[in-house]
């Protein structure tokens, strides 16, 4: 053979919900080489899950090709019926899925989801399967790896999982892995942890992967080529390090500009005392109980000092796990510590009497989706907090409802909408007015960005600091996402297995992290760095 | 940065329309349903006032007769009018079958919420008691009970009643166990709401969905139970007439007039037909994700 042929070729292909419907992909073509790592990058809605999926013939239902060709290993992909399709799909092409807590069957052991491909498209025997099964987990690092086969996949975390599942995919050595967002669910440690295993598995065995994904700055690490995709469109598409220095169209651009990068922040005002005052505080969640039994509760947050001055935004990161969010919803008041003393105002919150606590200090919940009642509009979900204001007048009610639209940039209208209505953003800045509608001093968001798309994070970021210079409040601001961290707090803790391991001036926690996990972290991180001349690059640190 | 860059937010996922919108033709589960509901209401009503024939009245020389213009659905081993008795059972059957669903439902989501959200002692006593009440047959409970309280017309509405409250207990209760742990109940504790008014406001609304579905097939459960204690001896004592004791005392004669059977089943299975479709169509109705 004299020219090399591509690994899958994909040519001017078009996915279309249903006959009539909508184009989810269109005009969409690139290709891969042998053991290339090429990177769909795309926000939702793009088609590029779709065009994944159409690759590998597994398209949802109304979703139909209508038009191109794909092509893999020089065969169209339309020429193969549907057993040799069968054949092609799990031997030559595995898929990993974004959500490891629901990829793996729950009532089957990790044996026999590992063995069932090999079974399927192999004529190898039991020994010999169960044998390759345990050599796989062994290498990637599954101490046990006799008990893990007999095990079930809700005994692991949701990295192990992943891991599991990749290797039970790469069990089959496929000439191409399609990793359908295989990290967002995981804390940024775990994120590293199974990226630098799909590499090094795919690296072995020259397997291709298709990563599709929306975090640019994850993909520039590790593709060769990446094609940016919006609204089914793929408007740019080559070299990671070309369009990384010039990135061309504007849509790639955008998404660059949207990482967020250290801001210039508004000094603090003067203050006499801490705003809230977290003294030694632990806090156990139940464990399993028997029927009559005693439980043994476990303990998640072990003494935690911690204090937020007036319109300081205090950042807590760590993995998840961390403890972080339940020391969150401790601070508002969800669930009591078992030892030691938060105190809003200097006055303990646990006093039954303690009303300015819960009047002056709201959450940001971190899923948009279920943090609205669905049964509300959005007028009543924004006056709801009004209820415990006694002084307002209904009429002074809907004039602050009606401010609060105004200051998270939403159109009036959205009173009558319900929130099943409106996108995740949208749904993101009616999170942040409920909180904000009683003027309040103290804002805990827990993760209020990590469920949206980048543009969108970048600008919910924006909503947010705007609202807190013009408001002045202080910010508990909960979170995995260190650039966010980086642009918007004055302090950051970092926490770890319960504990707050290092705490410090943002600028020192970055620049010099004293702690090791600190230092690990900011190392899994590693953002895009601006360079001058309106390129980026990958930040080493 | 300006402030106002970030105001063009993203387009709203749905068609951007005006809120008020012309009258829309409603379904059509919605329209039969609804129907079917009159015509059987209207049947039960007109039934209190006038009925063609005296519905008690026996008269052994038209013992047996076929449907005809004069006894338009026949007559039954006493000579009775089979219409009129229709009629009459008309508003006994339903109105039983509503008390009792309407018991079942108000007590089980009582219990159910009470269950789910306070979790704990409660919850596990609560589930006791009411595992042990599933554990036994809706109708041998029923029995049971109308044996205690004995038969009549609201002895069978509490024991029906009764009997089916449970199984809304279970419906609620996981309703509930999962709404509990959804950010916006919440949120809500965070702005300071009390636990009754966040049980009211957002967890009841959110558990009609599968209450809706429920109780309307419960409804058809109640009819056929009550049909079923009525065919013991055990229902709403003779000779009040209701359909499903129509439908017992039909078997016996059912080679020789087969009418007598199938008229009573015939409308009970257009009540159930009726009042699944309706109530379908209410559960989306009242979800304001299923309004396009």
């Amino acid at each position: 053979m004299t020219v090399p042929t591509a690994l899958l070729s994909v040519q001017h292909l078009k996915i279309r919900a249903g006959v009539q419907g909508q184009l989810a992909v269109d005009d969409l073509s690139f290709t891969m080489a042998p053991g290339e790592i090429v990177a769909l990058v795309g926000e939702s809605g793009s088609g590029k899950t779709m065009a994944a999926r159409a690759a590998i013939g597994l398209l949802p239902a109304p979703m139909q090709v209508c038009g191109g060709r794909i092509e893999f290993k020089g065969v169209a992909l339309d020429s193969r019926d549907a057993p040799a399709m069968r054949r092609v799909r799990g031997a030559q092409i595995g898929m990993v899925f974004q959500e490891p807590m629901v990829s793996l069957n729950p009532s089957l052991t990790i044996g026999r989801q590992m063995s069932e491909a090999l079974k399927l498209h192999t004529d190898l025997d039991a020994a010999e399967i169960r044998r390759r099964c345990l050599q796989m987990l062994q290498r990637i690092g599954i101490k046990d790896a006799e008990r893990c086969l007999a095990s079930y996949p809700h005994q692991f975390s949701g990295g192990m999982r992943q891991r599991i599942m990749l290797a039970s995919v790469m069990l089959l050595r496929p000439a191409l892995l399609i990793a359908d967002e295989p990290t967002t669910a995981l804390d940024c440690l775990a994120q590293l942890d199974v990226i630098e295993l799909m590499l090094e598995l795919t690296r072995e065995q020259g397997t291709a992967i298709l990563f599709i994904s929306h975090d640019l700055s994850l993909v520039a690490r590790y593709a060769h080529k990446v094609v940016v995709m919006r609204n089914g469109k793929a408007v740019e598409q080559g070299g990671i390090q070309d369009i990384l220095l010039a990135p061309r169209a504007d849509y790639t651009r955008q998404l660059l500009e949207a990482l967020p990068s250290r801001g210039v922040l508004a000094p603090l005002p003067p203050a006499n005392g801490p705003l809230l005052e977290v003294r030694g505080v632990c806090i156990e969640h139940p464990g399993p109980r028997s029927f009559w039994g005693k439980s043994l509760p476990k303990r998640v947050v072990h003494g935690v000092d911690l204090s937020i001055a007036p319109g300081e935004t205090l950042a807590l990161v760590g993995g998840s796990g961390s403890g972080k969010t339940t020391l969150g919803r401790a601070v508002v008041g969800l669930v009591n510590p078992c030892a030691g003393a938060i105190r809003f105002k200097g006055v303990d919150i646990l006093k039954a009497a303690n009303r300015v606590h819960r009047l002056q200090c709201q959450m940001i919940f971190q899923d948009p989706y279920s943090s609205l009642d669905p049964r509300m509009k959005i007028g009543q979900i924004l006056a709801e907090p009004l209820r415990h204001e006694p002084g307002m007048s209904p009429a002074q009610r809907r004039q602050r409802v009606a401010e609060t639209l105004v200051d998270v940039g939403l159109a009036e209208h959205f009173v009558e909408r319900f929130a099943h209505q409106l996108s995740g953003g949208q749904r993101q800045r009616v999170a942040i007015g409920r909180a904000l509608v009683r003027r309040p001093q103290l804002v805990i968001a827990d993760e209020p960005i990590s469920a949206l798309d980048m543009t969108i994070q970048k600008q919910i970021l924006e909503l947010f600091e705007r609202l807190q210079k013009q408001y002045g409040f202080a910010c508990l601001f909960i979170s995995h996402d260190l650039a966010a961290v980086e642009r918007i707090a004055h302090r950051v803790a970092v926490m770890n297995q319960g504990e707050v391991v290092e705490i410090g001036d943002r600028d020192a926690i970055f620049d010099t992290p004293q702690h090791p996990y600190t230092q690990q972290l900011l190392a899994a991180a590693s953002p895009l760095e601006r360079l001058a001349g309106g390129g980026y690059r990958i930040r080493t640190r | 940065m300006s402030a106002k860059r970030t105001l063009p937010a993203e387009p709203a996922r749905s068609v951007a329309a005006p809120a008020r919108r012309a009258w829309r033709y409603p379904p059509l589960n919605a329209l039969i349903g609804g129907g079917l509901l009159l015509v059987l209401i209207g049947m039960a009503l007109l039934g209190l006032v006038w009925t063609p024939y005296e519905p008690l009245r026996l008269d052994l020389l038209a013992r047996f007769q076929a449907p005809s213009a004069a006894h338009w659905l026949g007559t039954d081993e006493f000579g009775r009018d089979a219409l009129s008795r229709m009629m009459m059972g008309a508003r006994t059957s339903l109105w039983i079958s509503l008390l009792s669903v309407s018991f079942a439902v108000v007590a089980g989501t009582l219990i159910g919420m009470l269950a789910g959200y306070l979790r704990g002692w409660t919850d596990r006593v609560l589930m006791m008691l009411n595992d042990a009440l599933l554990a036994f047959p809706g109708i041998l409970m029923a029995l049971g009970i109308m044996a205690i309280i004995g038969a009549s017309q609201y002895g069978i509405v509490l024991a029906l009643g009764i009997a089916y409250t449970p199984s809304v207990v279970r419906v609620v209760r996981g309703s509930v166990l999962s709404l509990r742990e959804l950010e916006f109940v919440e949120a809500s504790r965070v702005i300071g709401n009390s636990e009754f008014y966040t049980m009211l406001r957002h967890i009841a609304p959110n558990c009609l969905a599968p209450l809706c579905v429920l109780a309307t097939s419960m409804f058809g459960w109640a009819l056929l139970s009550e049909s079923a204690l009525s065919f013991l001896g055990l229902g709403v004592p003779p000779p009040a007439a209701t359909w499903g004791s129509m439908l017992a005392a039909s078997r016996p004669y059912i080679a020789s007039a087969a009418w007598l059977g199938i008229f009573p089943g015939l409308f009970i299975s257009l009540a159930l037909l009726a009042i699944n479709l309706f109530g379908d169509a209410l559960r989306d109705r009242l979800d304001p994700r299923m309004r396009k």
